[in-house]
């Protein structure tokens, strides 16, 4: 699986997503500048966690004007895969890769620690691996995680199954709309999520839950 | 021309001797840039006038050590051609003026120290002291400060890992932000900051020089007094997105070898920075001021001297590179300007606007700044043995001190950073240490901040060699081999012989225990003046250890793993309750001695614990330390969330068995079997030791003829205060 991560400027989880994509792959990842207006020839893309632009203005939203983001709209559009995690998933939304946006948390504080979540959803290329309402456990580590979309947009996510990560009851960290953790494009290719699977790989950082997504997509991918 | 009177003098915060000494100096009166020049370089901050003279005193060798005191931060060797490099330092009074910015300033300034000689930063600890809970400014200080450490940090893509948060009425008025930072580089591409040579490039890199900021220096160097809310303008402002386009494009910049010497612009910004990098490499520098980017028109070269706008950086770039670099700033949309160049006179040269506005030998800025041997009085240490009411009993004691303020978890604090970053953290904080493996390999380092200020009251020479103990201790218990310390000294005015009393009293304690457990010192920060309308705080040396673990697989946690361990105290108890958690928080005392602290005996036994983690025969370990023996036992069970049996090491009685808080000892648990060999070595080590219980299946704490607690019951008291307490809820407890 050939795989490439966007780096922008004070992106700062992109070498710990290119860690993991070696590690799971044995392939290293492209990295690749925003200002870079193409991107090479691959099968995933990681928009990563971070601060983009120290997330001034809002989180995600100058990141989502980048030159770069032209030419993972447009590898979205050819059904390539994206995957979005934390000031990722805050990118997609902002480049409306995904419905929604994502509001500062309910309890207006950064929180990082472990969450529990189901996977709701296996029928797509990153979650094949996991068995249907699995229960996995990430870590989460933002200030803006609270999902928010009108009822229309997530009564029409539920429906069609595109809903992939849902926090357990009780365990969700930012006020996120019915729990929602990640999300689904239409065409399924794009997923966007506020926890991070990239940091629960190795067994020695507390857990290897996240293996699955990056197996899903390899068995998907490669 | 502005006419430099007595006044202007004292507002600088000169005395009219220094001034004179200037006059003597310069063989003439100062400019109105050089008079604010010399306040800075000359303030306690940068000059240490007051403590240079005590700070040659202290340990600073090891084999291990390649970069001692006197750089931006120390440097060790942690073998395969690694380095580690780490500082800590003190943003005490912009923090209690302005708490989120000084605090995310703090955290901004120690990560340049950091990267400027080549690291990156892979760490960050910090050790809070607030006011009492019940005054009205501590919850808005806990958390402004917590958020602008996350702020900072979290955007920097740096994991915070642990350290400290007390609350005392000492530091009602002053409180203190002490942040670590911790760092990796290769031995051999690390920078320093001699400016040598003459003819090359001085670079100015990084964010734009605005008015703010202007005097920190002076003001970090001055008690407080009920109007400093008024000094909120010097508080600088933090923009982390900066710094983190900073550290990309200097690593990047390191990579290459266009570097002569490269140095940080933090206190007194651009003056400290071109006079300590000319004053280490035995040059001049002369700056073009109209050079210097600029956020804001119609700034002076006094503006532009003393901003400590963040985010900045000042470098010597080899002849003939400046178009290779520029073009690496460009990337990282900073600015970038060739501001000057080096010289053979030894003289820093500042222009604007086409006229000399300063001309001073660096020697006056650097050697010839005054040096105080104060007077000091030195206040006997606290004596006595303090009486305890014996029919209280134990287990609503453990209770009450777990949801102490000071005792409680700091759940609410550290979630709001992330640990995890840089997916490297293998133990998170609540541990003993907070350990990060060294990317890439099976190594990890383990760091720890520690310092018990009642202790340093009640004696300024024991606490301070306790604190040292007690980070080795804590660096011992993960399993990790110490290396060396950072001191961050916080103390009153020193200007007070009672107050330098306490401050040598602390240099030499600390000299004492680091030269015994062979722990240098490699760099600090001196914080004084931390006084409010002439009430100085507890005496607050702060140490920052760090130790290396050779296989990250073979450490300890303090989590109990399993059923049926035996646990085993290892290091003697004499139930010492003077100035104990338990004789404050259960009797309402802070009195009697602090307890002492046997180095040799330390040493002895911490080698024999950090082997056991070594050879993989103990994977459980806590130090024993605020709190006593059974508040270890609870952190321990809930930790892991198993129970244990415990009960007194032959005859001694209940509370100070359980609540003392003798030195030098950890808990530790095995297998039964483990556990007796174990003990048979500890006996031919002359070690005291005792097996006081074990482990259960069922979660609660069993107390030899005292009940049981469940771990729930227990968990709700640990965790509950300090989220109640800031939501408001609680009515706050007095300590």
């Amino acid at each position: 699986m050939k795989s490439a991560v966007i780096v922008f400027p004070a992106s700062n989880c992109d070498r710990d997503a290119a860690v993991a994509l070696e590690q799971m792959t044995g392939t290293r990842p492209h990295m690749v500048w925003h200002q870079q207006s193409e991107l090479p020839d691959v099968d995933l893309v990681v928009l990563p966690g971070g601060f983009s632009y120290g997330d001034y203005l809002r989180s995600g939203a100058m990141a989502s004007q980048s030159a770069v983001m032209q030419a993972v709209k447009a590898h979205a559009e050819r059904g390539g895969a994206v995957l979005g995690i934390c000031n990722g998933f805050q990118v997609l939304t902002e480049s409306h890769l995904l419905p929604g946006a994502l509001m500062k948390n309910a309890e207006l504080k950064f929180v990082c620690r472990p969450v529990s979540m189901t996977v709701e959803e296996t029928q797509n290329a990153f979650t094949r691996k996991y068995a249907h309402g699995q229960r996995v456990r990430f870590p989460v580590a933002h200030g803006d995680g609270n999902y928010y979309a009108d009822e229309e947009t997530l009564n029409r996510l539920e429906g069609e199954g595109r809903v992939v990560f849902r926090y357990v009851e009780g365990d969700n960290p930012n006020g996120s709309s019915r729990n929602i953790a990640g999300i689904l494009s239409e065409k399924r290719n794009v997923l966007g999520l506020m926890p991070h699977p990239e940091r629960v790989v190795d067994p020695l950082l507390g857990g290897t839950d996240g293996r699955g997504l990056f197996e899903s997509l390899i068995e998907t991918l490669a | 021309m502005t006419t430099i009177t007595p006044e202007l003098v004292a507002e600088h915060g000169l005395t009219p001797e220094e001034y004179g000494r200037i006059k003597r100096l310069l063989n003439r009166e100062p400019s109105f840039v050089e008079l604010g020049i010399f306040s800075v370089m000359w303030s306690e901050h940068c000059s240490y006038k007051s403590t240079r003279i005590h700070l040659r005193k202290l340990p600073t060798k090891a084999p291990w050590v390649l970069q001692g005191p006197g750089e931006n931060a120390g440097v060790v060797d942690i073998g395969d051609g690694d380095a580690c490099i780490f500082k800590m330092e003190s943003h005490n009074h912009p923090s209690f003026i302005e708490p989120y910015q000084g605090a995310a300033t703090g955290v901004g300034g120690i990560m340049r120290d950091v990267f400027t000689m080549g690291a990156r930063p892979i760490a960050m600890m910090n050790a809070l002291r607030f006011g009492e809970p019940s005054h009205p400014k501590t919850r808005h200080l806990v958390s402004g400060v917590v958020s602008g450490i996350g702020g900072y940090g979290n955007c920097m893509g740096v994991p915070t890992v642990g350290g400290e948060v007390n609350f005392h009425a000492s530091y009602n008025g002053n409180i203190l932000v002490n942040a670590m930072c911790v760092g990796l580089a290769r031995r051999d591409k690390i920078f320093l900051s001699a400016a040598k040579g003459a003819g090359n490039p001085v670079v100015y890199i990084g964010s734009k020089t605005g008015r703010d900021g202007i005097h920190g220096a002076t003001m970090a160097s001055a008690e407080f007094s009920e109007d400093s809310e008024e000094k909120r303008p010097t508080v600088q402002v933090g923009d982390p997105f900066t710094e983190k386009l900073l550290l990309e494009a200097c690593l990047e910049l390191m990579a290459t070898d266009a570097i002569i010497a490269i140095q940080d612009m933090g206190a007194a910004g651009l003056t400290s920075s071109s006079a300590e990098m000319a004053d280490k490499g035995g040059s001049g520098i002369e700056l073009d001021l109209d050079r210097v980017p600029q956020r804001e028109v119609g700034m002076s070269a006094y503006d532009m001297m003393l901003s400590e706008s963040q985010e900045r950086m000042l470098a010597v770039l080899k002849p003939g590179r400046e178009a290779e670099a520029e073009a690496i700033f460009r990337k990282w949309e900073l600015d970038f300007a060739v501001i000057g160049i080096t010289t053979d006179t030894r003289r820093l040269v500042v222009k604007h606007r086409g006229e000399i506005v300063a001309d001073m030998p660096v020697n006056a800025l650097s050697d010839e700044a005054p040096l105080y041997e104060r007077p000091l009085s030195r206040r006997p240490p606290a004596t006595g043995t303090p009486s305890y009411d014996a029919s209280r009993p134990v287990l609503a004691s453990l209770k009450k001190i777990l949801a102490a303020p000071d005792m409680c978890s700091r759940r609410w604090v550290w979630e709001q950073y992330d640990y995890t970053v840089m997916a490297d953290t293998v133990q998170i904080p609540g541990g003993d240490a907070a350990v990060v493996r060294v990317h890439n390999t099976q190594k990890a380092l383990a760091i720890s901040t520690d310092v018990t200020p009642r202790y340093c009251k009640a004696d300024p020479y024991e606490g301070a060699k306790q604190a040292v103990a007690e980070a080795w201790r804590n660096l011992t218990a993960v399993g990790a081999t110490p290396l060396a310390v950072t001191d961050n000294l916080n103390y009153g005015n020193p200007q007070k012989p009672e107050i330098m009393g306490e401050i040598v009293a602390g240099i030499d304690g600390i000299g004492a225990a680091c030269r015994a457990l062979d722990f240098p010192v490699i760099g600090g920060n001196c914080s004084l003046y931390n006084e409010t309308n002439g009430e100085a705080i507890l005496p607050t040396p702060t140490i920052g250890g760090v130790g290396l673990i050779n296989n990250v697989a073979r450490m300890a946690t303090i989590a109990f793993k399993r059923a049926g361990d035996a646990v085993i105290l290892v290091g003697d108890t004499k139930g010492h309750l003077g100035q104990s958690i338990y004789l404050r928080e259960s009797e309402g005392r802070e009195e009697g001695p602090c307890p002492p602290v046997d180095l040799a005996t330390e040493k002895r036994t911490g080698d024999f614990v950090r082997r056991l983690v070594a050879d993989g025969r103990v994977d459980t370990v806590h130090d024993v330390s605020d709190g006593g023996v059974l508040v270890a036992v609870a952190e321990m069970a809930l930790a892991g969330d198993i129970g244990a049996d415990i009960g007194i090491a032959g005859a001694a009685e209940a509370i100070p068995f359980f609540f003392g808080e003798d030195q030098g000892r950890y808990l530790l648990t095995a297998s039964p079997k483990e556990a007796d060999r174990i003990e048979g070595e500890l006996r031919a080590a002359g070690i005291v030791h005792a097996i006081i219980g074990k482990t259960i299946a069922e979660e609660l704490l069993r107390v030899e003829r005292e009940g049981e607690v469940t771990l729930a019951e227990l968990r709700r008291a640990h965790e509950g205060w300090f989220p109640n307490y800031m939501a408001g809820e609680e009515v706050p407890a007095t300590n």
